[in-house]
């Protein structure tokens, strides 16, 4: 018992908490961006993985860190048109393009990188971003070091969060935004055009999941690997139902799963002499479920998420 | 009427869909403060005609001018700015918003930093106070009624500074009484210099509410009456392209008791839908329940479809008391055919083929060796098309594609076509037009004719009065004890449906 109150007692966890959450928040709010104007994303697994290679490859050419993680955004943007191109222009069904573009961007990535990077016996590295301190508040006791001693992409992140919740739920856009994702016929009847506000959200959104990855390589490690991802895209795709598609909640849910794996990352190194580590692996995702069966039965799912929308057609 | 220039003029519109002519030289024209009714029976061009005039199809040819300008065609933006808004009859409206982001919505800049929220809800409170349309502009659209959503939807016409508006059967889904505050309000709205069109192919209503008629037929403009100088046959005539008379009951005698309800009380989810209700069904005859929607009709329906148990009292079904409840089953097996109220939803899968709707009730007779048998199914389904005149389809086709009343000859085909002995219809004509209700009643009177008992459940006096041998209303959960159709009267039925029949009771005795 003591062993779990020294892990909740260090900062380490605490800073690690935003260091693992800071993709999730960027990929679940570019998948919620998507989901709110009725287009489901699955392709977030793959241009995750292209963000975090492509985001990479520059700045192992010589891009500045920046200029990799906008790289990033903008191929990221790209297969969001693709992927609103099949989805919304041709009206294919969303689960099977979006799996679609997750197959076509991992594999694209590794094959770039292949003939990018020859085989090395470790895999090359860059300079990645380094922590800042926030002048005053980093001072603070505990809280300081746990939460204002971040990568800039972190800080990044937590902004575009709760930029994104004003913007869906205080603009003229955000409502255009939300009525296409309800009721895309009631959206052009009044002069919205529907097929525009979804091409924009998919691309933006999806430009948002490419900045996800690029977190992966250009902040949390410094190399790239090809199934560095792991699944994250998919967490974040059950953070948005989690968070009934609020930004503000996207940023706790992604908060509280990445506390339960740093949590029990640690849980790990002090248990796991006695305890199968597997066990440890498990729990973020338990949890996650268990949060996601309470959550989700109150969730208001967007009405026309799914359905293409055809102009004339009811 | 006064005004030189008409607020709104269609000029020769034509409009093609393939090879059916939706539109064809239509002209008519719109004065201030007027209500123009568009009258005609479902497909005679009346929905394409507005959805021109509000920009969502193009037309073919002719012209459509707002205050004597010429509106560019295919652009709802045009429209909307130029003062046109639309009601339609499938509410275009977002059930997880608020009231007030459904009005508001694309009323914006959409790069503007901020929604003006506290300026949009003034001004939707003063639309709605000038013209008494109240709402709460922060409730979730879908946590309102039907008849509030309606409210929503001319509200948010009327926000985007709306001086036509355009209604698409508004009453389609509205209670009677919702439907007689509706026409209230566009009278006042009328009143106030707004002008209005509506689409209907009620008779009632259009005379009740219109100044002017238009009657539109096969894509055509085939008359235009004031409302003072004609009548419902007239109009009836017109619409339909002949006289159309709705069939009536003849006399005859009922035989045996084949269904009997005493004290059955039905509680569902805490609420006592049905409370001690009293009827007989005999052979041969109608018995028409009528009251006002919600009054506990699907009750009784779903009673005696076998979806629903009661709570009390002794239900006898051919002269064997039923023990438990009826199961589905049972039903179809004992011959109880059944019309439920919502064909869309209940009664037919718009995605399935019509054969194989056909079949769904039976699929076990028309299985061999556990599949199932397609010739003899779509044979069935060929008999009921053949039978019952269901046009716009071939059994192997999609039902979604019929139209409301021929799908409802569809299902009224495949209950009647092996003489039922009971036959259950709840609101039958509902939502058809002149020309599918008399259809529809006239099989009715038919399967009466042969023997089959027939429960009539409708909330229209006409339909009740032309059918039924004996009426109860049904109010609240109970049952009026019956009258016969001769005692019956509009207005003793009236009275009846507002629940005063207690009084009449006593007085009679």
């Amino acid at each position: 018992m003591s062993a779990v109150l020294d892990i909740l007692a260090s900062a380490g966890l605490w800073a690690a908490v935003l260091r693992i959450a800071t993709p999730l928040i960027l990929g679940t709010l570019g998948a919620l961006l998507c989901e709110r104007s009725g287009v489901l994303n699955l392709g977030i697994e793959g241009i995750m993985t292209f963000g975090a290679m492509i985001g990479w490859l520059s700045v192992y050419n010589g891009a500045d860190l920046w200029t990799g993680f906008l790289i990033a955004a903008l191929a990221g943007g790209l297969f969001g048109a693709l992927h609103a191109l099949l989805t919304v222009t041709l009206g294919l069904s969303q689960h099977v393009s979006g799996l679609g573009v997750t197959l076509f961007a991992s594999s694209f990535s590794y094959y770039v990188f292949r003939l990018a990077v020859p085989v090395a016996g470790s895999p090359p590295t860059i300079v990645p971003f380094k922590p800042i301190a926030i002048p005053g508040l980093s001072d603070l006791p505990f809280i300081g070091p746990a939460f204002f001693v971040q990568t800039p992409p972190t800080y990044l992140a937590i902004l575009l969060a709760l930029l994104l919740a004003y913007v869906v739920f205080r603009t003229p856009l955000g409502l255009a935004i939300r009525m296409t994702g309800e009721n895309p016929h009631a959206a052009e009847a009044q002069g919205i055009n529907p097929m525009a506000v979804r091409y924009g959200a998919v691309i933006a959104g999806s430009a948002l999941m490419g900045m996800a990855g690029a977190f992966l390589t250009l902040s949390a490690f410094n190399s790239f690997f090809p199934t560095m991802v792991q699944g994250r895209g998919w967490i974040c795709i059950a953070l948005v139902v989690f968070s009934s598609w609020r930004p503000g909640r996207a940023l706790v849910g992604a908060l509280l799963f990445a506390f339960f794996d740093g949590f029990q990352l640690r849980l790990q190194t002090t248990l796991g002499g006695a305890v199968p580590y597997q066990l440890f692996l498990m729990i973020p995702y338990i949890l996650s479920i268990a949060a996601l069966a309470v959550m989700a039965r109150r969730a208001r799912v967007p009405q026309a998420l799914m359905q293409p929308y055809r102009r004339g057609e009811r | 009427m006064t005004s030189p220039i008409p607020v709104l003029d269609i000029v020769g519109v034509s409009k093609r869909f393939g090879s059916n002519l939706a539109n064809d030289d239509i002209s008519l024209s719109l004065a201030k403060g007027e209500i123009l009714a568009l009258l005609g029976e479902n497909g005679a061009g009346k929905t394409t005609l507005m959805s021109i005039l509000f920009g969502h199809y193009v037309q073919d040819k002719g012209q459509v001018l707002i205050d004597g300008v010429a509106l560019p065609p295919g652009k709802p933006r045009a429209a909307i700015r130029a003062g046109i808004g639309m009601v339609h009859q499938h509410f275009s409206l977002a059930a997880n918003l608020t009231v007030l982001e459904n009005v508001t919505t694309g009323t914006e800049s959409l790069w503007s930093v901020a929604s003006r929220r506290s300026e949009a809800r003034e001004k939707l409170l003063a639309i709605s106070r000038r013209f008494g349309l109240t709402v709460d502009p922060d409730a979730r659209l879908g946590d309102l009624s039907v008849g509030e959503q309606q409210r929503v939807e001319i509200l948010k016409a009327l926000y985007n500074d709306a001086r036509i508006l355009v209604l698409d059967e508004p009453t389609a889904v509205l209670t009677q009484v919702e439907a007689e505050t509706l026409f209230a309000t566009l009278k006042d709205m009328a009143a106030q210099g707004l002008s209005l069109i509506f689409i209907s192919h009620k008779l009632d209503e259009v005379m009740a509410a219109a100044d002017r008629i238009v009657v539109l037929r096969g894509g055509r403009h085939v008359a235009e009456r004031r409302a003072k100088d004609t009548s419902k046959a007239e109009l009836a005539e017109l619409m339909v392209g002949r006289t159309v008379t709705r069939p009536v009951r003849e006399a005859s005698t009922p035989g045996e008791i084949v269904l009997e309800a005493a004290a059955v009380s039905v509680r569902a989810q805490g609420v006592d839908v049905l409370k001690a209700v009293d009827f007989r069904l005999r052979a041969g005859e109608v018995l028409g329940i009528i009251g006002v929607s919600g009054n506990g009709q699907g009750a009784l329906a779903q009673l005696l479809s076998g979806t629903l148990a009661r709570t009390s009292g002794d239900l006898i079904l051919f002269g064997t008391p039923v023990e438990d409840r009826l199961s589905v089953a049972d039903v179809v097996a004992s011959g109880i055919g059944r019309i439920p109220e919502d064909r869309n939803r209940e009664g037919a899968i718009g995605e399935m083929a019509i054969w194989e709707n056909a079949i769904l009730e039976r699929v076990a007779d028309y299985s061999r060796r556990g599949l199932v048998d397609r010739k003899a199914g779509k044979a069935f389904a060929s008999r009921i098309i053949d039978q019952f005149d269901v046009r716009g389809g071939t059994p192997t086709s999609r039902t979604r594609l019929l139209s409301g009343g021929n799908m409802q000859k569809l299902i009224l085909g495949r209950n009647l076509i092996n003489r039922p002995r009971i036959l259950l219809a709840a609101q039958p004509a509902r939502g058809l037009d002149e020309g599918a209700v008399a259809a529809v009643h006239e099989r009715i009177l038919e399967a009466r004719r042969a023997g089959t008992a027939v429960l009539l459940i409708s909330e229209d006096l006409d339909e009740v009065m032309a059918l039924a041998d004996r009426i109860q209303a049904i109010v609240g959960g109970r049952l009026s004890p019956p009258i016969t159709a001769e005692e019956a009267s509009a207005q003793k039925l009236g009275l009846m449906m507002a629940g005063e029949w207690q009084a009449e009771q006593t007085h009679a005795v």
